[in-house]
């Protein structure tokens, strides 16, 4: 059987593969899909949990992070839709009228 | 286990319930009526917020004994939750008085942008009542996913836009973050409930490493949406792209929210972490208000300028929580009601410095604001000097409590840096307050006054005012908040 400290170290690793994709990339999906991926760590970690926990309760907290996953890509992708009207760009360097 | 909806579970979302209802009628009516009745929609707004505080009132009265636990304990409605209730509903209410015509001289729709403001007021209402990891996570985000698209509401203004993608990026990034932390806190104690989190918790030692990361993890998260350094960067950004009428309601509304969770997180789920976090929160609260009030010095964009200082503002009431004795919380949630006031009342301001054609937003627009109307600017020098804490107004008691919980935990250094910064903090408050008086106008176009906005700011103006000088009742409703804590 594989121990829990192997799914901690996977899910860690991708948790942090999206915080440094957040971090590195300008273009704004790519920043998106880094966001879903630290997302997928946290789940991957709460599945693991669960199951030697022999809980139930992380399971659910799964779903619900799904859920807001979804939620959160419909309203991002509509706003980034908005964003490249008025700009045709989606590079998040160029995202710079706000400021001092 | 119970039945999962009896009486308790009716009780309790009742509030939820009328909120969620008007908020989907608005929706529909909107649709129907939208040509024949614009009008409509923020009326219904504002008789849904009235609607939801008469059973909040009803729950006030029945959890003054008691707290009602609902949901499998998945809610816990106390005297504290229903505080800040009635606090989210009358952020709530002004904003809507002051939306209506902003948002029409802005030519956008009004329908969706009240059912959202709605549906972020019931994330609010979960995420202070919540007792539960979960339930905590979806309050947080049900408040932040209507925020994201009112920020970006002005779909055809670029700054707007930009606000929103950033506003909607850095926080998806730190529910991410606030996600892993609850599933490393999960993992440890093998509950999601926050008393059996504590309980497993107390059994370890704070300096494992898992332990450390989670709670990390976890109050990271929420300094995000505190917009507590190092994570405030994106305060400015949305606040200033951000339609006017909204920043108000969401700089008291998701501060007020998310200081209702991390005060009954450390109170209930991690009471045996708080001597180990309070030195980092001190330094947090350091930098922010280090970074809050520095920033705000270099301004030239009003907006921009109120955004650093409530940046400096949540500083101050970290240092409640830092102090962490009963004073300190008294503190913090005084300091949050009196600021709903001022805040609102600056911003309120703001709203109606919007013109046909005038954007009104930068500091010179601010300029001779004395001669064109007095009574604006002189309520406008009420609300910043109540920001700063000078003594008559409601803005002082807020200060006064935090300081005290400092003194009496001998927080000495800490007291003497945040007096210091409040002193240079009047300076860019009377930057402001000389531009109106002294500065000549560059244009002689009327104020936009709706009867909504003339309402909100009289109001805002009359508790400022009035609470700084009769503070007692104010004073007796923070104090019973915290009954049974």
């Amino acid at each position: 059987m594989i121990p829990l400290s192997y799914y901690l170290i996977l899910s860690a690793i991708l948790f942090c593969l999206g915080v440094a994709g957040f971090i590195i990339k300008t273009d704004v999906i790519t920043v998106f899909i880094s966001i879903e991926l630290m997302l997928n760590g946290v789940n991957l970690s709460f599945v693991a949990f669960s199951h030697f926990l022999r809980d139930i309760g992380g399971n659910i907290f799964v779903f619900f992070v799904m859920v807001v996953a979804a939620a959160e890509a419909a309203v991002g992708l509509a706003i980034i839709i908005a964003v490249y009207r008025n700009r045709t760009t989606l590079n998040v360097d160029k995202m710079n009228l706000l400021k001092l | 286990m119970s039945e999962f909806f009896g009486p308790n579970e009716w009780f309790v979302s009742r509030p939820l319930a009328e909120l969620g209802i008007f908020a989907l009628g608005i929706l529909l009516l909107d649709y129907w009526f939208r040509r024949w009745r614009p009008g409509l929609t923020p009326l219904l707004a504002l008789l849904g917020i009235g609607f939801a505080a008469i059973p909040t009132r009803q729950i006030q009265l029945a959890v003054r004994q008691a707290p009602l636990q609902a949901f499998d304990g998945a809610l816990r409605v106390d005297n504290f939750a229903v505080y800040f209730w009635f606090l989210f509903l009358a952020a709530a209410g002004v904003a809507v008085l002051t939306s209506y015509r902003f948002l029409e001289i802005e030519e956008e729709p009004q329908g969706e942008y009240y059912a959202l403001l709605l549906f972020s007021v019931i994330g609010m209402f979960v995420l202070a009542a919540a007792d539960e990891l979960i339930v905590a996570f979806l309050g947080l985000e049900v408040m932040s996913l209507a925020l994201y698209v009112l920020v970006g509401y002005l779909r055809r203004d670029r700054r707007s836009n930009e606000a929103a993608l950033k506003y909607l990026l850095l926080g998806a990034f730190s529910s991410a973050i606030l996600a892993y932390g609850m599933s490393l806190l999960y993992g440890l104690s093998g509950s999601t409930r926050f008393e059996e989190v504590a309980a497993a918790l107390a059994r370890q030692s704070t300096a494992q490493p898992l332990v450390f990361l989670g709670v990390a993890a976890l109050t990271v998260g929420l300094l995000f949406k505190l917009a507590a350094a190092p994570f405030h960067q994106w305060a400015p950004d949305a606040y200033q792209g951000a339609p006017t009428a909204l920043v108000g309601f969401m700089s008291v509304g998701v501060k007020a929210a998310a200081f209702a969770l991390l005060l009954r997180l450390f109170q209930t789920a991690l009471p045996a972490q708080r001597p180990g976090w309070a030195p980092m929160l001190a330094g947090v609260a350091l930098a922010t208000m280090t970074l809050g009030n520095f920033g705000a010095l270099l301004q030239n964009n009003t907006k921009r300028l109120l955004a650093y200082s409530s940046i400096a503002h949540a500083g101050y009431m970290l240092l409640g929580f830092v102090a962490g004795n009963q004073t300190g919380r008294y503190g913090v949630l005084v300091y949050l009601l009196v600021y709903t006031f001022m805040e609102l009342g600056a911003f309120t301001v703001l709203v109606s410095l919007r013109r046909r054609g005038i954007v009104g937003d930068r500091v010179d627009d601010l300029n001779g604001l004395m001669h064109k109307a007095p009574g604006s600017a002189i309520m406008m020098l009420l609300f910043l000097l109540s920001l700063a804490g000078v003594p008559p107004l409601a803005g002082f008691y807020g200060k006064y409590f935090i300081f005290l919980a400092l003194i009496q935990t001998q927080h000495f250094a800490l007291a003497v840096a945040a007096v210091l910064y409040v002193a240079l903090s009047l300076y860019y408050y009377v930057r402001l307050v000389a531009a109106m008086f002294t500065g000549t106008a560059t244009e002689s176009a009327p104020l936009s006054y709706s009867a909504g906005l003339r309402l909100a700011l009289g109001a805002l103006v009359a508790l400022t005012v009035l609470v700084g000088v009769f503070p007692e009742p104010m004073l007796r409703m923070a104090h019973n908040a915290l009954i049974g804590w």
